[in-house]
């Protein structure tokens, strides 16, 4: 039942076969928008913010062990700041995705310094009254002037740039497309190493890691911050794709869906984050066909079954698989 | 001065209500160490079939007491089927149990009920009680008068039946009870029996006051979060006190500093101070662990 996946077996070896199944995928990715409708683009779209959300709740939950059930605060943060920025300060829709990465990162950090002090059982207490918080927070009278109060803000969507041939769809799609492939890289070389080795060390045996040496309140608080900058790039990147922001769209439910996420892709996985993204975009809107109440009834069946069964999720799943026809064919492939 | 009193008695009467629930999270938390997120969806799907019942015609009382029962049932199958199997599991995994079951209730009462709101009858009369000079409803002192009757049962049943001391004493030394033949397992399933029971109650008090529908839980269940870290979350009679504190900062604060669309936030804001300034409470235990 102990949720153990590998740190990644050596992710540093990269053999040539790897990279090939790798470009051939980009280019898959790249093409898509030409072969689908508009619709089915932005949906897209939202698989690659929901995945750049899960990767970083997974830095937060899955390598640091850290359980945080109000990860949609941060979200909603990263939203609302691109969606003032653009409606109030006309600010270009480019330059909010960073803003919102760097206020997200300042306020991840702070809410993780108390949260230093409180282990698995209270924080996950404490981030659950956060994200049940939040929709009232941003329904505040006093911040309504910025925030639209219950009604919201409503965002143009941006036209693509130096007169591209494509429509405004496919460019937000190769957009955030760009902006997840620049984020998973950052996620992959901060895993890979000494960081990432000292989050997985605090999860798994905290006191062993700070008699070797880790600064445990450090990478905790660090962990917690570009857990919270992901998270809120994703949401400023949403906010641009369904050109709306309002309370109600960030209550604790979307905490519980990036869970869903996190936990069916995979923990502790970085391409556990796409599969759980997919997972989260799709399943719904198969299942909303049967009834309105039928994809939580689904999501909470699959949380406590993949607990049970699969542990590890998609991702360990297709480790496994990989690792059996691996041996089959006797190829010593990546282990 | 007498809107002052009026907010303090309907704080207290909110309180109850917490209290209720927060002893609920407790008797779950000193059995077995865990925080359960399902308690108050849980609640919330017992009133659910309450409301069935007397809608069928079952007058107001038996439908109550056979809720309770059910609620009973409820808690007790949920134990030994679900949460069993993660008992030693990482706090992770049962984090994520917990909340695979708020989700699931939540869902099964929206695809059962639907969303729209209904409306919960209350047992006590419609016309305003006078205590001295002071009009309350009698919904209220109906419904703290009902949480401090279930309060002195649960005393009365932990502390003088042999069934509450083996209780006490699987949830204290779950080796040195079975050593001696308390079958420890069953025991705690009969606590998350009662704590589904008292949720059940606390659901029924509270539905006419908010109306039923299958959210009205996130932020009460919040409040009992609040208030049972108050009191000390392994102290069943500090997280009773706790609610009627929560209760009534509440509605003061509601009513005088911050208003109302900030009261969650207070919840928030008194979880995370507890927890920072003092995690074990105005009257737990303070836990030392040896490295």
């Amino acid at each position: 039942m102990t949720i153990k996946p590998p740190v990644s077996a050596d992710p540093s070896a990269m053999n040539k076969n790897r990279i090939i199944a790798l470009v051939a995928l980009l280019l898959i990715v790249c093409a898509l928008p030409f072969m689908v409708s508009n619709y089915r683009t932005f949906q897209l779209t939202l698989v690659l913010v929901y995945a750049i959300a899960l990767l970083g709740l997974n830095i937060l939950t899955g390598y640091n062990g850290q359980i945080s059930l109000g990860h949609g605060a941060f979200y909603a943060i990263g939203a609302y700041v691109a969606a003032i920025l653009m409606d109030r300060f006309g600010v270009p829709y480019y330059l909010t995705v960073p803003v919102a990465g760097v206020v997200c990162l300042a306020a991840g950090f702070l809410f993780g310094l108390p949260a230093l002090r409180l282990e698995g059982l209270y924080l996950a207490l404490a981030t659950f009254a956060l994200g049940v918080s939040m929709p009232q927070v941003l329904k505040e009278k006093h911040l309504e002037h910025w925030t639209g109060g219950v009604q919201g803000i409503v965002i143009i969507k941006p036209d693509p740039p130096f007169g591209l041939p494509i429509n405004q769809d496919q460019w937000l799609y190769y957009f955030t497309l760009a902006v997840l492939l620049v984020m998973f890289l950052l996620g992959w070389n901060l895993l890979r190493g000494r960081v990432g080795r000292s989050l997985v060390a605090i999860r798994d045996q905290p006191i062993a890691a700070e008699a070797m040496g880790v600064n445990s309140a450090l990478y905790k608080s660090l962990a917690f911050g570009v857990s919270a900058m992901y998270t809120g790039v994703a949401g400023a990147l949403g906010a641009i794709a369904v050109q709306f922001v309002a309370p109600d769209s960030f209550n604790i439910f979307l905490s519980i869906t990036f869970l869903v996420g996190i936990v069916i892709g995979g923990l502790a996985s970085i391409p556990g984050a796409i599969y759980g993204a997919i997972f989260i975009q799709f399943v719904p809107n198969i299942a909303d066909q049967i009834s309105k109440a039928a994809p939580w009834a689904i999501y909470g069946v699959f949380l406590i079954g993949f607990m049970y069964v699969m542990p590890t999720g998609v991702a360990g799943a297709v480790r496994i698989a990989w690792a059996r026809i691996k041996r089959k064919t006797g190829g010593a492939g990546p282990t | 001065m007498d809107a002052f009193l009026n907010q303090v008695f309907a704080g207290l009467a909110t309180g109850g209500i917490y209290a209720s629930l927060a002893l609920a999270l407790v008797m779950i938390y000193q059995a077995t160490h865990h925080v359960n997120f399902a308690q108050g969806e849980i609640a919330m799907f017992a009133t659910y079939i309450a409301w069935t019942l007397i809608n069928a015609g079952v007058p107001y009382w038996p439908a109550f007491f056979l809720t309770v029962a059910i609620a009973f049932v409820l808690g007790v199958l949920i134990e030994r089927i679900i949460v069993r199997p993660v008992e030693r599991a990482p706090v992770l995994s049962v984090v994520v149990v917990f909340i695979g079951l708020l989700v699931i209730f939540n869902s099964l009462a929206g695809w059962i009920y639907t969303y729209t709101i209904k409306v919960f009858p209350s047992p006590f009369p419609k016309e305003p009680v006078h205590l001295g000079s002071h009009l309350f409803s009698a919904h209220q002192i109906g419904a703290v008068g009902v949480t401090l009757v279930v309060l002195v049962l649960l005393y009365a049943f932990f502390r003088f039946t042999p069934l509450g001391l083996a209780m006490r004493a699987a949830a204290q030394n779950p080796d040195s009870s079975r050593l001696v033949g308390i079958r420890v397992g069953w025991m705690l399933a009969l606590g998350w029996g009662l704590a589904a029971s008292i949720g059940a109650i606390a659901g029924m008090m509270v539905a006419p006051t908010v109306y039923l529908d299958p959210n009205m839980m996130a932020g009460i269940l919040l409040y009992a979060f609040a208030s049972a870290l108050v009191g000390g979350i392994d102290n069943p009679g500090g997280a009773v006190l706790g609610g009627f504190i929560v209760g009534v900062l509440e509605n003061l604060l509601g009513a005088y500093v911050i208003g109302n669309e900030l009261k969650l936030a207070f919840a928030l804001v008194l979880i995370v101070g507890v927890l920072v300034v003092r995690p074990s409470g105005l009257f737990g235990r303070v836990h030392v662990t040896r490295v």
